[in-house]
Formats: structure tokens, sequence, C-alpha cells
């Protein structure tokens, strides 16, 4: 074997006359053929791959807890499922959020992710703050930043109270887009 | 008599199958004489993917690629299985010793000018064959499958959501779905064991398929450039004159550093073992700290760096910037001259390059942007008083989580200025102000803190003095 070839390859050096002969329409029809075949066997594959991009999951109310579990002005997580688990997802089905009390019935459910890069953000309730352990994004009670990176403030989810339970609705999580 | 059978079997299977007819010519196709141990790094890289092919294919006989079960797999294989442990380490340490040597070969071939003419594509093939490692390294971590594991993949997401048009679609993509969930572990699965490494194998067929035909480059002289016009006839010529056949005369360097290396994989694995499992795949549990593995550790400083706003533009244009500029290489110098020596931009490039990762690496390892969550609590002795407001704002600076971004004395998170001596350089109404007001990294306390509790904080930090 020759280590390098020192004439640029033969192909490039040939000229094409546009002649169609038999040889080349076999050639050509042969792999038109090959590329059918290909495109039966991939196309359902790339379907199947692709398909959570176009399944929208339903939104879902979830009841988690009684009215009479949150003190007015306290912030605590609550855990929930997501609105269609897989039966093979397992705990990676629950989720969280942070549930804010303002009221007699009203409450604010934030996303524990940072808006930043989607970390779970911790409640220190002495401080009155949500803290991100990633980059150390800081957020106000109200969900609102306070400091760091973070470009939105904490993403919320709808809350109702439904016969004295608390109800939060099931969301994606918050992608921030540029 | 024995041996004469086996002989005569031997040289009917290489008869019928062509190996040394085929492999042969390969195998002793010459090289420079004087390429040493400089060109064991593509070799060692190559060496370090088959030890990953090898403990992945066995990990892959007890690994449960379900998101219910894959921790409790990873527990039984690291504490149960015989030699799992040592398994798990082997890929552990594999997978850095992959990211090791592709880097240690980039380094060496940029250096020697190696993608200049007429081997352009062997060094974008191999710029892809990076690129193919880092994913492998990253999805491998995800299927780790712990805490630190499901949050990767949400900063993962939300990376790729910043993608502009196709964000929200790659995210989805990446996420299998809205949220974490099943079918998010079993995407990262097929791509660490079925595509990346299919793509890998075939970029590697490639990468070599463009060694044998385009050579080994020979070691860059000062005073000898590339001319396209005139580079292979010398080359041949150079071949001719004193090439030396591949096997054996240059392989068994690259024998000798893979063994080496393998053995001190192994005993990495044996010595350290793999990483400890974290915390459960739980996204309810929200008390984590995610973190990648060191390869990317670098990275994840990067995002903690940069200029707030300037997040959304880097994520995508950075790593976009960066491997355009690593493909179209051969194109910026595609000749001229190759010796280091005579290109001390190329070294201080290189040098540059190891130093910004390194130190980021240094700095991401400690992370001092994040808050110390659970930062040593102030003594008496520290404070300097058990009573009075000195104290009682000591008790305050650790309840409003002050003490989580700054440091008094060695305790306390490293984010904002250490706090040690700030009476030095404060007045005390410059301290109200900050409190009150806070600043990019700080939060405003004006409106939760009481003005008495702002004065005990003030008493507190005025004491702060060396004097």
């Amino acid at each position: 074997m020759n280590e390098s070839n020192p004439e640029p390859s033969q192909s490039c050096r040939e000229s094409k006359r546009g002649e169609i002969t038999r040889r080349i329409f076999l050639g050509r029809v042969s792999l038109a053929l090959a590329g059918v075949g290909a495109a039966i066997v991939t196309l359902p594959m790339i379907g199947f791959i692709l398909a959570p991009l176009y399944r929208k999951e339903p939104e879902v109310w979830r009841t988690v807890g009684s009215v009479g579990d949150f003190k007015v002005g306290e912030t605590s997580s609550v855990e929930f499922l997501d609105s269609s688990p897989l039966p093979w997802a397992g705990m990676t089905a629950k989720t969280a959020a942070w549930l804010r009390r303002t009221g007699d019935r009203d409450f604010i459910a934030f996303a524990i992710n940072c808006s930043h890069l989607g970390c779970p953000v911790r409640w220190q309730s002495s401080a009155g703050l949500f803290m991100c352990p990633c980059h150390g994004g800081v957020y106000y009670a109200d969900g609102s930043v306070a400091a760091g990176p973070p470009p939105a403030p904490l993403a919320r989810y709808p809350v109702r109270v439904w016969g004295g339970e608390v109800q939060i609705q099931t969301q994606p999580i918050k992608i921030q887009r540029s | 008599m024995s041996r004469t059978i086996l002989k005569k079997a031997a040289c009917w299977i290489d008869d019928r199958l062509g190996l040394s007819a085929t492999l042969g010519p390969m195998l002793r196709h010459l090289v420079p004489q004087d390429a040493r141990w400089w060109y064991v790094f593509g070799s060692a890289t190559l060496c370090a993917f088959m030890i990953q092919v090898v403990s992945g294919v066995a990990l892959a006989f007890a690994y449960t690629p379900s998101a219910a079960d894959a921790y409790s797999s990873l527990q039984f294989i690291t504490h149960d299985a015989p030699f799992g442990n040592f398994l798990r380490g082997l890929h552990y340490f594999g997978a850095s010793a992959m990211v090791l040597m592709v880097g240690l070969h980039m380094g060496q071939v940029f250096l020697f000018g190696s993608y200049k003419f007429p081997r352009e594509l062997n060094w974008m093939t191999g710029v892809l064959l990076l690129g193919f490692v880092l994913i492998m390294g990253f999805t491998g971590q995800l299927l780790r499958w712990d805490q630190n594991a499901v949050w990767s993949v949400v900063v993962a997401a939300e990376q790729a959501g910043r993608i502009p048009l196709i964000g929200g679609w790659v995210a989805r993509f990446t996420l299998g779905g809205e949220t974490v969930g099943g079918a998010t572990l079993s995407r990262f699965f097929a791509i660490h064991v079925f595509i990346v490494p299919a793509l890998t194998f075939a970029f590697i067929g490639l990468h070599l398929l463009l060694v044998l035909r385009h050579g080994v480059a020979e070691p860059p002289k000062a005073g000898e450039p590339v001319d396209p016009k005139t580079y292979r006839a010398n080359y041949q010529a150079l071949l001719k004159k004193s090439g030396r056949p591949f096997w054996p005369d240059a392989a068994w360097r690259d024998v000798v550093f893979c063994v080496g290396m393998i053995g001190a994989i192994a005993l990495l694995a044996v010595v350290f073992g793999p990483p400890e499992l974290g915390k459960p795949p739980d996204p309810s549990i929200i008390a984590a700290d995610p973190r990648p593995d060191w390869y990317l550790l670098w990275y994840f400083a990067v995002l903690a760096l940069l200029p707030h706003g300037t997040e959304k533009i880097f994520m995508v244009f950075g790593p976009l910037t960066a491997g355009l500029l690593l493909i179209i290489l051969p194109f910026l110098a595609p000749s001229g001259e190759r010796s280091p020596l005579r290109r001390p931009w190329a070294i201080v490039g290189v040098l540059l390059t190891v130093t910004f990762i390194g130190a980021l690496w240094a700095v991401g390892k400690k992370s001092p942007w994040s808050p110390d969550f659970s930062a040593e609590p102030l003594t008496s002795q520290i404070v300097g008083t058990t009573s009075g407001p000195v104290f009682a704002g000591a008790q305050l600076f650790q309840e409003k989580s002050c003490i989580d971004c700054h440091l008094i004395q060695g305790r306390g998170g490293r984010r904002g200025p250490d706090l040690t001596f700030v009476a030095d350089k404060l007045r005390q109404s410059d301290m109200i102000i900050r409190i009150a007001n806070g600043g990019v990294n700080m939060p405003a306390y004006g409106a939760t803190l009481k003005p008495a509790e702002i004065e005990y904080l003030v008493a507190f930090l005025e004491s702060r003095t060396k004097h």
C-alpha cells in the first residue's frame, strides 16, 4: 500500500460529458432505489424519535394538600405527579413546587427551577429568599429576581382551592428562550 | 506435529480470509522514521475508546435503562455484582483518559501543524470525533441516573432552549417530553450506547483511512514550509529515503504507551473506584447541587462567570463559534511553516487554551459563586461577645443567609466579598446603603429587614476590624 497518494483523486480529473450510458443509468437507478429503501426504514424511525416534540401533555390539577395544611405568609415545598407519567417513570414522575399562601384562599405556586439554567432553587425561610445552588441566582419571596444571573422571575403554576383542597395544575418545565 | 497442524490451519484461514493480504500492507505502511513518542496520543485515544466499548458492553449486561430501575441497577453493579465496581471505575477513568488523550492528540497535531495540506480532512474528522467524545462523556454522566444526572438533563435542556428558532424543540427532544420522566433516560441510553458510538466507529474508520491515504505527518522542521505543489512528492521522497514500516518499528511505542495507560486506568479504578452515586433521581428532592464531571466543569464555570445578560448569546454562539473555528482551521492556515518554532502564536494559543481551561476548572471546582448552604455557624469567639447589638447582628447575619455568601474568618460562602475586616473598608453609611439596596449579586434587604435589624447587622459588621 502506498502511504500517501501523490496525485489528486481520479474522479476529480475526469470530466463528465453529460451522456447517460446504460451503466450510468443502472448506477443511478440503483442509488435511487437504495434511497427509497433507506427512507422506508428510516422515516418511521425519525418520526418515532421525534414524537415527543409533537406530543402535547394534558394539563391536570393535582391536589397537594388541604388549605389548612399551609399557614398564611409561609412558603413550603409540595410534590405532585406529572400529568401523564409513563408506567416505567418511577420516582422521576414526581415534581415539586414552592407553594406560598398569601391569604385565606390565595396561593402562589412557584416552579422550583431557576430561570437561569433550571437548577432547583431552595427557600431560605428566615431570609425570605429563594437561592440557587448552581450559579448563585437569588429571588425574593414573590419570585422576582433579587440577584445573580437569572434572566426572569421564577415561573408559576396555576393554583386553585377546590373543595378545601389546594390544587396545582401540571405544566411543562419552563424553558427560557433566546 | 500439533504445531504444524495449527500453522497449516492458520495459513488456510489467512488464505481464505485474505487477512495478511488486506491488513498487511496497512500495518506495514511506511511512516517517517523520526515519528516517535509525540505520536502515541492518537492510538492511545483509540485504545481508551476500546476500553469504553469493552467495559460498556459488560455494564450493559446488568444496567437497566429504565427511569424507574436504572438507579437500583447501578447500586447492584456497584455494590453487589462481581467486578461491577471495578468495571464502573474502568468506564469512568477510561472516559477521563479518552478526553485527556484526545486533547493531547489534538494539541500535538496543532503544534506540529499537521492539519495543513493535504491532511485537512484528518483534522476535521478529528474535530468531529472530539465532539463525539464530549457527547459520550456528558450522556454517560446522565446514565448514572442519580439526582445529579436528573438536574444535569434539565440544565442541558435549558441551554438547548436558547438556540434561536428551534430551541424549544431541541429542549423537548432532550427531555423526551415536557418534563423529566420515563422517556428521558432511555433516549440518552440510545444516544450513548448506539448512536454516538456508531458515529465514532464510522469516523474513526474514516480518520484512519485518511491517515493511510495521506501518511503520518513527518515531524516539522523550521524552514521547511508546506507547499501544496511539492509537498506530496517531497513526502514520498522522504518515505522512500528513510521511511520505516509502521508495524513494528513505530507501533511498539503505541503498544507500550497504551498498555501503560490501561494499567494506570485499572489502578485508578481499583484504588479510587467509580464516582459514588448521589441521591435517588427524584425531581421532587429539592436539596440538590448539580455539577458536571471534571471534563465539563470548566464550562460550568464559564456559565457562572459570564457577565449578566450575555449567557443567552454565549450558550448558543460560544460552542458554535469554537467548533466552527476548529473545523475551518485548516483553511485559515492551509500551507506554510509547520514548525512551532516558526509559529509562536500556535504555542501561545495552546498555552492560553490550557491556562484558560485549567483556571476555569480550578474555579469551577470551588464554585465560589454558589451559596454555601452548610456554612459552619459563627462561634462566640469569632463574634467576640454573647450579648448586645453585635451579638444580635451576628445572629441575624446567619439567619438572613448573609453567611451563605460572605466569609467571616473562614466561615461562610464566597459568593460575595470577605467581610472579616469589612469595617476597615466601609463606613457605617456605606454598609447601610449596601444592605438596604443590594447590588448585582446581592439582594436588597431594605424591604425585608426592620430598621433595628439593620442597626444590629451594621453593629456586627462594624466590629469586624483588624484593630
